[in-house]
């Protein structure tokens, strides 16, 4: 197999895209497909400061690796969740990631050391063995908004892929959860006055297999092992049924998702949404935006904790 | 050759295709990717009984 460019030997094909790439030919058209996102969906404005949410893993690394080649301001965000044995080996991935790139800075939150619990401690004392993902969704998203406005970014940028956005659709649409389908977008307006960064998702447009391509041609070094709470997820199961339509008809991940969008677009699919049924009010306790009145969800998890002050390496 | 999957080995005494491995193993190329010393290979590449093989999976629960 021959690369589309110059001949030489592909490195990767991707039947998707009818596609064959050599190494160095791959890596160009990958960060252009990323310039390519980025317009297509108006994810940035001039003079954004990025903040990455950076987990160990491929994509996270992927996507700050790319914005920093890309020339555009990037710091990183890692938050110590305290999975036992996995956040340390992720941590020091990041880390590792980031000294090699001394123009980014990159900022840490350490759940336990901040707040006196870590998140599987908060998720068995709060809801169970069995609800640790929900848990940290809402420490994550919480943490993620709140450095992204007290340091000044303008955009929380994560490294959702396609077969996470794809996983998460199919999953929307089986059990039809309207809201959901009607804010499932690559990017989230941000509003400064009600304290949320603008969202941005750069890589919903790749493959993981795409990704986890790029990852290896660029040799950067991330966590390889699943989150021990991962296993099982059904997001899982929903990719793996996805990868059997794909693998019967390559492409099918990437019309799926991509004509939901375009859908959206063109105002062919519409949700009823009534946003001023939806009053948003400074949480009581940390003074993020929540629609719940008195304290937000994630100050809601930490009832008899109340936050302190959130120092930031 | 040695292949090597998660925490999983194999040894096949036989020339493949990166293709044929694949389907040898039940694993669809929509969710791995093929490595032989570090360089990654497109499925129809030729795999020698004396290669040693990294299969990496690329799915992650996200």
């Amino acid at each position: 197999m021959r690369c589309r460019r110059c001949g030489e030997r592909a490195a990767i094909n991707m039947p998707e895209h009818k596609l064959a790439l050599c190494a160095p030919h791959y890596l160009e058209w990958f960060l252009e497909r990323t310039q390519n996102t980025l317009r297509k969906y108006r994810m940035l404005e001039p003079g954004d400061r990025i903040l990455v949410a950076v987990s160990g893993g491929k994509d996270s690394l992927a996507l700050w690796d790319v914005l920093l080649r890309l020339g555009l301001s990037a710091d990183g965000l890692y938050i110590d969740l305290g999975i036992p044995d996995y956040s340390a080996r992720s941590r020091q991935k990041v880390l590792a990631f980031a000294a090699e790139h001394p123009t980014a800075r990159l900022h840490i939150v350490d759940v336990q050391a901040q707040y006196g619990l870590s998140v599987p401690e908060l998720a068995v004392r709060k809801r169970g063995d069995n609800r640790t993902c929900s848990v940290c969704g809402i420490v994550k998203r919480h943490e993620m908004n709140r450095i992204a406005l007290e340091q000044g970014y303008t955009v929380l940028a994560t490294g959702h892929n396609l077969d996470d956005e794809a996983a998460v659709l199919f999953g929307n649409v089986l059990h039809w959860q309207i809201g959901y389908l009607a804010r499932q977008y690559p990017v989230l307006p941000g509003d400064e006055a009600e304290g949320f960064a603008r969202k941005i998702k750069p890589f919903c447009r790749f493959y993981e297999r795409e990704v986890a391509a790029y990852t290896l041609l660029r040799g950067l070094d991330y966590i390889y092992e699943e989150c021990p709470f991962a296993v099982g997820a059904t997001s899982l199961e929903h990719k793996a049924l996805l990868n059997q339509l794909e693998h019967r008809a390559p492409g099918t991940k990437l019309q799926f998702y991509v004509n939901f969008l375009r859908a959206r677009q063109q105002e062919e699919l519409q949700f009823k949404v009534e946003p001023t049924q939806v009053i948003l009010e400074p949480c009581r306790v940390c003074g993020q935006p929540t629609t719940a009145g008195g304290l937000c969800a994630f100050c809601r998890l930490w009832q008899r904790e109340t936050p302190s002050e959130h120092p930031v390496e | 050759m040695h292949v090597i999957y998660r925490d999983r080995t194999w040894d096949f005494a036989e020339t493949l295709t990166v293709r044929q491995l694949l389907e040898r193993l039940k694993l669809l190329p929509e969710a791995v990717l093929v490595v032989r010393d570090g360089v990654l290979l497109t499925e129809d590449q030729t795999l020698h009984p004396d290669d040693t093989v990294k299969i990496v999976a690329v799915i992650s629960g996200g």
